[in-house]
């Protein structure tokens, strides 16, 4: 078989033409979702920032706007997250480890995996009825901080294990080859070489999933936050609000200026989710050179 | 000698036999395939073996059930008897992490921990509760590996950013630090340059003082050279074991002679 050169030369200037249509398409694509999100962006900001000052931070709820604030909200978010990692992070990163290096091909360790990933894809609004159910009624939790934080936690760690497995996996087998030859036990190879290899790759799923959970408010309904609240809460016991909540309560009044405060509220929830991915990229990014 | 907790008693059994191991009829399974057939000989202490045959004879396969590397293989099963220290590895009570911990492994391609120079040697003692600094030992362990002088000012700089043979040559200190008995090389040069590979060969005739070195490869020339006996395999069985030097001048066998003169493979 031959091909004449002027056929050949035909048909090479046609997938050049589909190689460049192609990619074309695809920035596209690319900018409209970039474009959509910048225009969201401006118009929140146009509407909420003429009301953010060091009063919308430092008040609580109220009924006349002027007087506003998102003081219990934040803090309560802040609670909320931090409780969450602390739960999430090691059941889930223990978890991961537990499938990857431990659990071996078994039928088990399938089932776990299948139910996992079907996890992942369960609406909120289902985790915040499971914890309703078991968190707030059956352990009488109440609708505290703790119900809370475990129900987000339910919610998150599907993610938190798929992103720990994919990043586990990424360790090359020769690692851990090499660990052994050495006599160390599966347990001194995981902790000292799989583990840290795998962190980088493991704190982005965790911000990732963190950053869910932070912008969550159908379970948080349902288990019953507080959505004017003019108390801090002091312990993990408390009841409390969310930064969520509080700008859809704000968002569902007539009155014109509680929507701009709702905008408000916006800044400053995606204020605090840039602050901790900018964290979790920085830690991320130490460890990583650390490991080169 | 070792520094570590040791059961000193069948260590000196065994300094008075010349085998460091001994295999009889060793059969290697991958699930239902056969890949090493009723294999039988033994590794001189303080010799050189050198295991050589064409792709997928098996020779790897072997090198691996000697230190129990292969139990990290699904499916993977040993029979036969494979004798080091008066015991048989794979018996009951035998832990397969002490059995690394004395038979020590380079790989084919060098893969040294992404940590510094210093930690990718200390850290196997370590583990192993070696007590002593680990200065005094990470410093004789790149000597006896020839990489001393070239790292010495950069010990706690990434392992990454050494060449490929500088760094298959800690990865043969990370070995020497453990101060095994037997040293098993699995095509140690075979990611390597031509200059890595002499380095290495030069070392391998150093180390043989200390240890005893099973090596496979590839490269006939290689065994040639560097090896005391010679094992040859083709299709999992055992063809023919002898001093290299019989190998590669008077083969017993006509299919010996035709590999290593270089007509098929």
């Amino acid at each position: 078989m031959s091909f004449s050169s002027e056929q050949e030369s035909l048909n090479l200037a046609k997938r050049h033409r589909k190689a460049k249509f192609f990619a074309m398409f695809c920035a596209a694509i690319t900018w409209s979702g970039v474009l959509l999100l910048a225009l969201l962006l401006i118009q929140v900001s146009i509407q909420g920032f003429g009301w953010l000052d060091w009063q919308f931070i430092d008040s609580f709820p109220s009924r006349f706007p002027e007087r506003a604030g998102i003081k219990s909200a934040l803090v309560g978010t802040v609670w909320l997250i931090a409780l969450v990692a602390l739960i999430s992070i090691p059941v889930g990163v223990s978890t991961a480890l537990y499938l990857e290096e431990f659990a071996g091909r078994g039928r088990i360790a399938k089932i776990i995996e299948v139910n996992i990933a079907n996890l992942a894809g369960v609406p909120s609004i289902v985790y915040g009825i499971l914890g309703l159910a078991i968190f707030v009624r059956y352990m009488a939790l109440g609708r505290s901080l703790v119900s809370g934080a475990l129900t987000m936690s339910l919610l998150i760690l599907p993610v938190i294990i798929i992103a720990s497995r994919e990043a586990i996996k990424t360790v090359p087998q020769s690692i851990r080859y090499a660990a052994y030859s050495l006599g160390a036990t599966k347990w001194q190879t995981t902790w000292a070489h799989v583990l840290p290899a795998s962190f980088p790759g493991i704190m982005t799923g965790v911000i990732l999933a963190l950053s869910r959970a932070i912008g969550e408010t159908a379970p948080l309904i349902m288990i019953g936050a507080l959505t004017f609240v003019a108390f801090l809460p002091e312990g993990p016991m408390d009841s409390f609000a969310a930064l969520p909540i509080q700008i859809y309560d704000w968002i569902s009044r007539p009155q014109e200026e509680f929507h701009e405060l709702a905008a408000a509220g916006i800044i400053i929830l995606l204020a605090v989710l840039l602050i901790m991915n900018a964290t979790a990229i920085y830690i991320r990014n130490k460890t990583e050179r650390r490991l080169k | 000698m070792s520094q570590f907790p040791d059961p000193v008693a069948a260590q000196v059994q065994v300094m008075h036999k010349k085998s460091a191991l001994e295999l009889h009829n060793v059969s290697i399974y991958y699930t239902d395939n056969k890949a090493v057939k009723d294999v039988s000989f033994n590794i001189r202490r303080n010799k050189i073996t050198a295991i050589i045959g064409p792709s997928g004879c098996g020779k790897s396969t072997l090198l691996r059930s000697l230190n129990r590397m292969n139990d990290f293989v699904e499916g993977c099963r040993v029979e036969g008897d494979l004798i080091f220290a008066n015991e048989n590895l794979y018996g009951k009570d035998v832990d397969p992490v002490e059995v690394r911990r004395r038979i020590g492994m380079v790989f084919q391609k060098p893969n040294p921990f992404p940590k510094s120079i210093y930690n990718n040697i200390a850290w196997g003692p370590l583990i192993n509760g070696y007590k002593d600094s680990t200065d005094e030992l990470v410093e004789k362990s790149l000597k006896q590996a020839a990489l001393w002088e070239e790292v010495k000012d950069r010990l706690h700089e990434s392992a990454l950013n050494l060449s490929g043979g500088q760094q298959q040559r800690l990865c043969i200190a990370r070995a020497l630090a453990m101060e095994p008995e037997v040293l098993l090389m699995d095509e140690p040069c075979s990611a390597l340059d031509p200059i890595s590979t002499a380095h290495i060969e030069d070392l391998m005739f150093e180390l043989k003082e200390k240890y005893t070195i099973v090596i496979v490869t590839h490269n006939m020339q290689q065994a040639a050279r560097i090896s005391d006996y010679t094992a040859f395999m083709e299709m999992g069985d055992l063809i023919e074991f002898n001093v290299t030097k019989r190998i590669f001048t008077r083969p017993a066998i006509k299919r010996t002679e035709e590999y290593v003169t270089g007509r098929f493979g």
